[in-house]
């Protein structure tokens, strides 16, 4: 696939507009979505869209494989729950509102101590650095009770103190509604950060650390110093978690989350400020939405991840960008068909697929409920041959007719790419 | 905003200044009475760079071999030898990529031998690289900003908007109108051509205002013609700075160079004028003594 | 006295499973720059497999079978997915074999489900070795130090005296050299990251059954071989060995003394209550801090000698 990247550069009144159509969407989601359920996501993927961002200006932002970036957002939300206590008791008149500031700033202060350690080696000891540093946290969690609460966690309650204009934060909407405000504000201010020295010497220690050594930068120091206002923002996303689940457990510490802090963001896009966007909210999608449909999700999960790596490291924002540059030079009509072959064919394998995988999971986990399992809109039979063939002759059908579809494709694509190295170096003759 | 280019101007003596208009300019005329002239120089002035003893082994190999090497400010010192001489090692440990195993370098009079290169080039040291190695997903634009970023003092800001920084996108403009890529500026720095990755690297490096540049094989890989014109360019660039140029070519040498510094086997053979290196008995024996390296270096024996 | 023997003897065997994990990480590393985060995932699968095949045949063929199967595995893990994302960089490897650590736990879950299996040391290897000083050394334990030194033995032997051996050495530091010599080093890769593959399979083996066997294996003893590899210098063998061995003993001691810092000072006279500030560190006893001791090694090391133990390159 063409290495290139495209920077998108839409003139400011597109900015304008980008920006104002985000801050509409967040607004008007839960009156577009108004159940209990659409609105507890919601809020999760707000929370999440910041965590997911403040991780890419590790990864994609500063090229830093952290494999520990929960121990920051899980130690920003226990120190907003305890600060959340503090005000229930009365001993800090902090309002509600405010508590997520002090998830940040704590976990800025962990970053200032862990961070100098972990920023000392770049690249894959790096990576190493951040999962041992992650298992200490991890592990530290378990004994000490009181300030991580052991089994049970700490809980609080949000409907506490001052209540300005009323808002008490009990109802799940008015909580929406401060997560909306904190994610437009982390979100432009994260955007902000990559317009500012710091945030381009970042990209540039990203590329080239050496080079950006004999211009008069200290590599260590601007990884350092993004580390901490990386986890700044993590802090922030923990701490509206707290407020969101009013308990904190130490899972929110563990190697677990990391992962999914990692897979999710390369998934969406690590390469475009916007790819942990759609990253984000595929994770909430995932776990809350996925893990019901289907008990194979982590198997699926893990399956998308890796086809991701091989074929679409810039994940589903690259993809997208790809497609939208084809379109701007006015190729994307081409391609339709060659699209809606690849999705017919890469179902039919997606399905044959998924039922032999089903399959083996009711065998394994549902073994009481007996051999039949209801399968989307029928129901197979897990111990009848009919079922296993069937599936088996879908998917190896499936597979070879997409690898027929997907040559085809590739041919295209490539010509239609080179059509567009043409126009751009007739462009910049003119 | 002070960026250090004029040190060197004040520092040397009026024959410095006559030197810099001298026929040199033109194509590979070495001024007349050059000893007398570097004589003239005030004694007692610091060097602009200054090596003692310098020794570097990796593991039981000594690769510097006591590399003893005085550079007045404003010189333009053509470093030769054949290849696996140490000349690039050299630069490495000039600009602080690995320190020395042993003796010092002084830079402006002050040690920068074990000191970080980012330390040094802060101190107004740069270097290119003969493999280019600039930013390749960055834009011409944004390669040169960056290496300007640290001298106009903006360090580790993340309070000011890149777009708002006059001064920095101002002298940035002026960069890529010296090195005359200014009609590539957003064109990303891997989609270069090679003479224009060269010319990009050469920009990155004299970015930060250093008044001593050293450049390494800035014309490796580059026909005739663009290697003509690319020697214009760096002395254009260079004007009135202390330049350190490791070459093979001895046509850009002797055209470029008012001082010569042969290195073999990891010492200096000599460091002299052109007229002076090419008459050396030891450097005739050990280096120019084809022909053809005589031809290329001039017509007038 | 005998305290000390015992848990000097069982921290070496511990330590010496250590190695046998990340001395195939570092040679993974070493030769392709590749991390490979499966690697405890391939531990855990020799361990499953040594279950199953103990189930089916018995524990001996497992010894040499459940090897085979994991680096056969690993070999084509390398050749179909691995091969593909080389021409990415590093950290695209890097995460397809954090890929495949997920689907290889989530597909042990599947097979062999979520609690753990009942994988016992074999009858004729029970029983104490010696007893020293009315302590038993378990003979199993004996075992695994005798199968990981003659591993270590094997690799030794196989990079110095034998021609692919050589090979491998050449393609650590320069593999387009040694292609453009002539040697298909593709297929020296593919070797390489399954014979890493089978030492960890192999150590699944014999540690699986001295060790619980459960999903969780791969996780818990990951990080630690990742701090081993960190701690004993990127890319270096013998600094790997002496950082599993003092991490390995470290950890058997501190899990079996029950002395806090509480307790230490009571010694001279001295007492520590609730109320006491930082109570909560005072009665830390020292077998629960045991799990997070090889972190600490770890940050102390990067604070006081960053290169590692044994470390020549600046990874």
């Amino acid at each position: 696939m063409n290495q290139m990247f495209y920077e998108f550069k839409p003139l400011n009144i597109g900015r304008f507009l980008i920006w104002s159509f985000f801050a509409l969407l967040l607004l008007a989601a839960p009156l577009l979505f108004t159940s209990s359920l659409d609105q507890t996501m919601l809020s999760q993927m707000g929370i999440a869209i910041i965590v997911c961002l403040s991780y890419n200006m590790l990864l994609g932002q500063g090229g830093m494989l952290s494999f520990g970036h929960a121990v920051y957002s899980g130690m920003g939300a226990f120190l907003a729950i305890h600060t959340l206590n503090l005000v229930s008791n009365g001993a800090l008149p902090l309002p509600v509102s405010l508590v997520p500031l002090a998830g940040g700033l704590g976990s800025m202060v962990v970053a200032v101590v862990l961070g100098w350690v972990t920023t000392k080696k770049s690249g894959t000891p790096f990576a190493m650095i951040t999962l041992g540093v992650g298992e200490l946290v991890w592990a530290m969690s378990l004994m000490f009770p009181e300030f991580f609460g052991g089994e049970g966690g700490i809980s609080g309650n949000r409907v506490t103190g001052s209540r300005p204009f009323g808002i008490t934060y009990g109802p799940q909407i008015q909580l929406y509604y401060l997560i909306a405000v904190y994610t437009f504000v982390c979100t432009a201010l994260m955007f902000a950060f990559t317009r500012t020295p710091l945030g381009r010497m970042l990209n540039a220690v990203r590329d080239n650390p050496e080079r950006v050594e004999f211009i008069g930068y200290d590599t260590q120091k601007v990884r350092y110093i993004a580390f901490i206002i990386a986890a700044f923002f993590a802090g922030i996303s923990g701490g509206l978690a707290a407020l969101n689940f009013e308990i904190v457990t130490s899972e929110v510490v563990s190697g677990y989350r990391s992962g999914a802090y990692l897979l999710f963001t390369f998934l969406g896009g690590a390469t475009f400020f916007f790819g942990p966007i759609i990253g984000a909210v595929l994770m909430v999608l995932a776990f809350v939405l996925l893990s019901e449909f289907t008990k194979a999700w982590l198997l699926y999960l893990g399956l998308i991840f890796l086809f991701m790596v091989m074929f679409a490291p810039g994940g589903v924002a690259s993809l997208i960008m790809m497609n939208l540059r084809v379109a701007a030079f006015g190729y994307l009509r081409k391609l339709w068909v060659s699209y809606l072959g690849l999705a017919l064919t890469g179902l039919t394998v997606l399905l044959g697929a998924a039922v032999m995988i089903e399959l083996v999971y009711h065998l394994q986990l549902n073994v009481a409920l007996g051999p039949e399992m209801p399968f989307l809109w029928t129901s197979l039979h897990a111990d009848s041959v009919n079922s296993w063939f069937g599936a088996l002759f879908v998917m190896l059908t499936g597979l070879g007719l997409f690898e027929v579809c997907r040559r085809q494709y590739v041919r295209e694509w490539g010509e239609i790419q080179e059509h567009i190295e043409k126009e751009i170096k007739r462009r910049e003759t003119l | 905003m002070s960026q250090g280019v004029d040190m060197s101007m004040s520092a040397a003596g009026p024959s410095q200044g006559a030197r810099a208009h001298s026929p040199r300019e033109a194509q590979g005329m070495p001024a007349p009475g050059g000893s007398a002239v570097r004589e003239a120089t005030s004694v007692g002035a610091t060097y602009a760079l200054e090596l003692k003893d310098v020794r570097k082994s990796f593991g039981k190999t000594e690769i510097i071999r006591g590399v003893n090497l005085a550079v007045r400010a404003g010189e333009r010192v053509a470093i030769i030898g054949p290849n696996g001489a140490g000349k690039s090692t050299l630069f490495n440990l000039i600009s602080g990529r690995f320190a020395p195993s042993s003796g010092e370098v002084l830079l402006d009079g002050h040690r920068i031998d074990g000191k970080k290169p980012f330390e040094i080039n802060r101190r107004g040291l740069s270097r290119s690289f003969q493999i280019t190695n600039i930013f390749p997903k960055l834009s011409v634009f944004e390669n040169l900003r960056c290496a300007v970023l640290w001298s106009m003092g903006y360090k580790y800001s993340f309070f000011k908007f890149l777009a708002d920084l006059e001064d920095a996108n101002e002298r940035t403009e002026e960069l890529m109108d010296m090195i005359r890529l200014d009609k590539k500026r957003d064109v990303l720095a891997t989609n270069l051509t090679y003479a224009e990755q060269r010319a990009l690297e050469i920009g990155v490096t004299i970015a930060g205002g250093a008044h001593v540049i050293l450049l390494d094989e800035p014309t490796a890989g580059m026909s005739k013609s663009e290697t003509t014109r690319f020697i214009k360019l760096i002395r254009e660039v260079t004007q009135g700075k202390t330049l350190l140029t490791v070459e093979h070519d001895m046509g850009v040498v002797f055209g470029l160079a008012d001082k010569i510094a042969v290195v073999v086997y990891g010492e200096v053979l000599a460091f002299d004028t052109p007229d002076a290196v090419r008459a050396n008995q030891r450097v005739q024996e050990a280096y120019l003594g084809s022909p053809v390296a005589q031809s290329q270096a001039g017509n007038h024996t | 006295m005998e305290f000390y023997t015992i848990s000097l003897l069982n921290g070496i065997s511990y330590g010496l499973l250590l190695f046998m994990l990340s001395s195939g990480l570092t040679l993974i590393f070493s030769m392709m720059g590749v991390l490979n985060f499966a690697h405890a995932s391939f531990y855990m699968l020799g361990a499953y497999f040594a279950y199953s095949v103990t189930e089916l045949v018995g524990f001996w063929p497992a010894l040499l079978l459940a090897p085979l199967l994991v680096g056969v595995l690993g070999a084509g893990f390398e050749k179909f997915f691995l091969r593909r994302v080389h021409k990415f960089g590093h950290v695209p490897e890097l995460l397809i074999t954090f890929g495949l650590s997920y689907i290889l736990l989530e597909l042990v879950q599947l097979v062999w489900g979520r609690g753990s299996v009942d994988y016992r040391v074999p009858e004729a290897l029970e029983g104490p070795l010696f007893v020293l000083y009315g302590t038993q050394f378990p003979m199993y334990r004996g075992f695994m130090m005798l199968v990981a030194l003659m591993m270590l033995l094997a690799i030794w032997l196989l990079l110095k005296r034998t021609r692919i051996g050589l090979v491998i050495q050449a393609a650590l530091t320069h593999p387009e050299m040694a292609q453009a010599l002539g040697h298909n080093v593709p297929r020296v890769f593919m070797l390489v990251f399954g014979g890493g593959a089978a030492l960890a399979g192999l150590a699944g083996v014999i540690g699986g059954n001295a060790f619980i066997t459960e999903p969780g294996m791969a996780a818990t003893v990951g990080s630690v071989i990742f701090v081993v590899v960190v701690v004993g210098g990127m890319g270096s063998l013998a600094g790997a060995f002496l950082a599993s061995l003092l991490i390995g003993v470290l950890q058997t001691f501190a899990v079996a003394i029950d002395a806090s810092l509480m307790s230490a000072v009571q010694v001279i006279g001295l007492t520590v209550t609730p109320d006491t500030f930082g109570y909560a560190l005072w009665k830390l006893k020292l077998s629960q801090v045991a799990p997070i001791l090889p972190y600490l090694f770890l940050v102390l090391i990067l604070i006081f000698r960053p290169k590692g133990l044994l470390g020549t390159r600046e990874g």
